[in-house]
């Protein structure tokens, strides 16, 4: 195993990871009616990520699964939309929304990250293809960030200080 | 020539045709009380509509203290003397006994009439204690799209420099966010840059989503004047509906919906593959084109067939049309900001005229239209979430200016963040986080989406509601205060049309009983307040109509809209006059953006800009990058599919709109007799080939339904879109008997019952053209057809099922056409 395979393993990861979390955190706030649609949206871009990177994977030797379904009718899901449904009328899960995109933005940077070495190394190697593949998605995550950022400047001010 | 003319059967009127580049004709209408003739009229005072965007000047006929009639403006620009339906008719509902005529404040339980001292009291001792104990946040402002600038700009002001609130937002954001979001996007800042002008030049006329004869029926009738005339434009329609501009058209397109983006990015293809690209203009006044050319390159007709359900034909068919104008002239509406991907599709019939360099020349136009009369204004007075102006949040130096201007330290005019949108405002008073809210002139309670949600909203304790308006509204019945208003021909003030016109809008007759003008109620309530700028003097200066306009003016000067070269006596007498009016242009400016784009730079700019996709903003440094000479944006998006879709449970789709015969929440139009009995209960449009796959009749009693909720009324059959559903919306419930929500018998009439909460990200406009539906008959028809006009978009698909919509002798309307 080389170092441009295990960046891409370390962002078929971290991309799946990021589509879970984002249909995670949809669910979860389902009341935050902005944040629930928006982030199933960007929760798409990562799986398609998952599965380009485990397209290009396997033309560098490297068997990576497409990107898993996260199940959105199991138990879990439905526990999470309705407990999402019961705190709506309340103020403190502003701060469980806030930690969350707080999260979703790290992951999302450590993404970037990883996006941002393996285009290095594709440039490095002359891998024409491996560049196409980051090239393409990482302008996404970048948007992923920027959305993140956006709802967390706009959030902050009312839910920072309605807290009693 | 003197004809009358019944203005319910025919809501456009007789012809006057025209040739291409020659002048509209005049047609003077003129409505007067029964009993009553021009001769017995006392005075004729100038105004212009307040029911509808086109802004059409008009005066009113005044006897003996009341108003009996109206009669169109011969000399403006906009009508040249015509009136619409809800023009002509709607003047008498100012004289509805039903009017609020004292303030009401809740006890034990009840509205009970009170004194203005009374009201007010109540509301600042509320203001203030939620100042003391949690802050400005606490408190929210949601205006409408049907007051005056003068009052926009007071209130403006009490909220964000005297209040210090970022939450203050018209209800202009359900119906014009969109358009202002597009403009500021493509050219920096909002403002139209077309004029209503281009349709008497214009060789093609493109409406995209845009049911104009039924939302700006004038203006329809100038499009219909000139189709009778000598080289008439060809017209492409997009709508799901057999509007009656689908009926003109020489290409209509019936997409799927929430699938705007991907037919205009098939356009865009299109007119890219086959070159009819002004290479010239791209260079010299936009960014961003290959972006966009790399974007839609893969957008064929054929994929965008599969995804919007039209033959690919027609959609090259609609490009050829496009790429081959000479003069075009595009205009969009809610069939687009309403709809999934709202301001991605907007700005892509900017870019369609940016490639093609249609623009700043007679007939090269766009027009993002405005729904509400004074949408305009909220904009531009920063009563909805911009700032006064045109002022960028994220700019210091704008923010310096205002500061200077009001006389207060820029700290306390929020804008570390957007100001917040009313769907957030909503948001927050369910968290519970924001503690009052002041409702001005419009009625959330039909008119957002998710009624159920709203009213339980609106309904709790913890939640001061204060409602200003001329009746017991449906959200009047759920507040803590009423305020009585007195509205249009009661009170003088200023507003500006789609297309830029400033109309004044004169006092005609006292308002009834104790009501008062919306801004003698704002200037109390900021005298009351105490509210001061930072030198300890009063924040508001102003006390009167025509100095809140003097105000504004200083306010406007150097920005987009400046109208320092108005005034309320300039403005009397003589026709509209369209915005920039200063030194330069002594009398206003027909068209922005003749000579390049003029507000982009990054110094002057509204906005730095939004993914489209994502509504994510953009930051100063990015946008000097991107555009550091101040061009036009080209910004591409990609087709996102709609978040709800049809499927077993719910398999159609189901939008909803405004009709010829009524305007929001039909406050007015349901009280004027003409107009109510053309269109008087709610209705459910489907096709007849889904009508006889489920065995509907004409007539039948149908249920609609969606997760959020379900409503009931009689179906009529169309040639609208198969699997697509559509109901008028904005019937509630105050003329019934359970007043303001369903009950035991009366069962969901009010088409947001059932949409979704959702909105555009960038825009924040909320989305009413996306829902997924069921439709199930409760009971055969009687035999009686749907409620429905014949007459408009809800045309029977049958022509014989149905008798023809007529207005009657009450409906009889003098047209004097020179």
């Amino acid at each position: 195993m080389n170092g441009i395979t295990l960046t891409l393993r370390a962002l078929h990861h971290g991309e799946q990871r990021l589509a879970d979390e984002l249909t995670a955190v949809a669910e979860r706030h389902r009341t935050e009616h902005e944040v629930h649609h928006v982030a199933t949206d960007l929760a798409r871009w990562s799986r398609e990520h998952v599965q380009r990177v485990a397209d290009t994977g396997r033309d560098h030797g490297v068997n990576l699964a497409g990107p898993a379904d996260h199940d959105t009718s199991g138990l879990l899901s439905t526990l999470r939309q309705k407990a999402a449904e019961a705190v709506g009328r309340r103020p403190e899960p502003g701060l469980l929304l806030l930690r969350d995109l707080r999260e979703l933005h790290l992951d999302a940077t450590e993404n970037s990250l990883y996006w941002e070495m393996l285009a290095q190394a594709a440039q490095a190697t002359r891998d024409d293809p491996l560049l196409a593949l980051a090239s393409a998605c990482h302008p996404q995550t970048l948007r992923q960030l920027r959305w993140t950022n956006t709802m967390i400047k706009n959030l902050s001010p009312q839910i920072l200080t309605s807290l009693s | 020539m003197d004809v009358s003319v019944d203005r319910i059967a025919l809501p456009w009127g007789s012809r006057t045709p025209y040739g291409r580049d020659e002048a509209w004709p005049v047609r003077v209408d003129t409505c007067l009380a029964d009993g009553v003739d021009a001769g017995g009229v006392q005075r004729w005072v100038q105004a212009a509509s307040i029911l509808h965007s086109d802004g059409d000047a008009m005066d009113i006929a005044v006897l003996d203290g009341r108003m009996v009639g109206v009669r169109g403006r011969a000399q403006d620009r906009v009508n040249r003397g015509r009136l619409e339906p809800k023009d002509l008719f709607a003047w008498q509902a100012n004289a509805s006994p039903d009017r609020l005529t004292r303030p009401l404040v809740r006890r034990d339980g009840r509205l009970v009439e009170c004194d203005w001292a009374t009201a007010m009291d109540r509301i600042v001792a509320h203001s203030r204690e939620l100042l003391e104990e949690r802050g400005p946040g606490a408190i929210g402002f949601y205006t409408t799209g049907q007051l005056y600038l003068e009052e926009y700009y007071t209130l403006a002001v009490l909220a964000r420099a005297g209040i210090g609130t970022n939450h203050l937002d018209g209800n202009t954001r359900l119906c014009t966010s969109t358009a202002a979001e597009a403009l500021k996007e493509s050219f920096g800042c909002d403002g139209q840059p077309g004029t209503y002008d281009d349709i008497d030049h214009a060789d093609v006329i493109a409406l995209f989503g845009h049911n104009l004869a039924e939302t700006q029926p004038v203006q329809w009738m100038r499009v219909l004047d000139r189709l009778e005339g000598a080289d008439p434009p060809r017209l492409l329609c997009v709508d799901p509906r057999p509007t009656p501009v689908a009926r003109e058209a020489t290409v209509h397109l019936a997409p799927r919906l929430g699938t705007n983006v991907a037919l205009l990015n098939a356009l865009l293809h299109e007119i890219i593959r086959t070159d009819r690209v002004d290479h010239d203009y791209i260079a010299a006044h936009t960014v961003g084109y290959e972006e966009l050319a790399s974007r839609v390159r893969d957008s064929t007709p054929e994929w965008a067939a599969a995804i919007c359900d039209v033959p690919a034909a027609r959609i090259t068919e609609a490009a050829e049309l496009l790429g081959s104008a000479d003069r075009l002239l595009s205009t969009v509406l809610q069939g687009v900001y309403q709809s999934h991907q709202a301001t991605a599709a907007a700005v892509q019939v900017n870019n369609l005229h940016l490639i093609r360099g249609m623009l700043g020349r007679p007939g090269a136009g766009v027009l993002q239209m405005n729904g509400q009369p004074t949408a305009q204004n909220t904009r531009e007075c920063g009563a909805d979430g911009d700032l006064p102006g045109f002022r960028n949040w994220q700019n210091d130096a704008h923010i310096a200016e205002l500061a200077d201007l009001w006389n207060v330290d820029p700290k306390t005019i929020p804008h570390y963040a957007p100001p917040t949108h009313a769907m957030q405002m909503f948001r927050y008073a369910e968290q519970g986080s924001l503690r009052m809210l002041w409702v001005t002139g419009t009625n959330p309670a039909v008119s957002l989406p998710e009624l159920s949600r709203i009213r339980s909203i609106l309904a709790q304790e913890r939640l001061f509601v204060v409602v200003q308006d001329l009746f017991l509204t449906e959200t009047a019945q759920l507040a803590d205060v009423v305020l009585p208003a007195a509205t249009w021909g009661e009170k003088t003030g200023t507003f500006t049309n789609a297309d830029r016109t400033v109309h004044l809008s004169d006092k005609a007759v006292e308002p009834p009983g104790e009501a008062r003008p919306d801004l003698e109620i704002f200037l109390d309530y900021a005298a009351r307040m105490e509210l001061r700028d930072k030198d300890g003097g009063p924040l508001i200066t102003w006390h009167d109509p025509e100095s809140a306009f003097e105000a504004w003016k200083r306010c406007s000067a150097g920005r987009p809209c400046d109208y320092t070269g108005l005034t309320h006596a300039r403005l009397r007498g003589g026709t509209g006059i369209q915005w920039p009016c200063d030194e330069d242009a002594p009398h206003g400016t027909q068209r922005l953006y003749t000579d390049g784009i003029t507000w982009a730079h990054p110094d002057v700019c509204e906005s730095y800009g939004k993914d489209l996709e994502t509504g994510a903003t953009d930051d100063v440094v990015e946008y000097r990058s991107l555009n550091p000479e101040g061009k036009a944006v080209i910004r591409a998006a990609a087709y996102l599919p709609p978040h709800e879709q049809p499927d077993d449970q719910y398999p159609f789709q189901l939008a909803t709109g405004r009709t010829i015969y009524h305007f929001h929440t039909r406050t007015k139009t349901g009280r004027t007799p003409q107009l109510n009995e053309a269109a008087p209960d709610v209705w459910v449009e489907a096709s007849a080939s889904d009508a006889s796959a489920l065995a509907l009749e004409e007539g039948d009693l149908v249920e609609v339904s969606t997760p959020r909720g379900a409503m009931r009324g009689r179906l009529r059959v169309t040639g609208i879109r198969p699997g697509l559903l559509f109901v008028p919306f904005h019937y509630g419930y105050w003329d019934t008997k359970a007043g303001h929500a369903p009950d035991g018998e009366t069962a969901g009439r009010a088409a947001n019952e059932t949409t979704v909460t959702d909105w555009d990200p960038v825009s924040k406009q909320p989305l009413f053209k996306t829902a997924a539906a069921a439709l199930r008959r409760v009971e055969r028809g009687d035999g009686h057809p749907a409620p429905a006009p014949t007459t408009t978009a809800s045309a029977p698909s049958r022509a014989d099922a149905v008798p023809g919509t007529t207005g009657g002798p009450a409906a009889l309307v003098k047209e004097d056409a020179g």
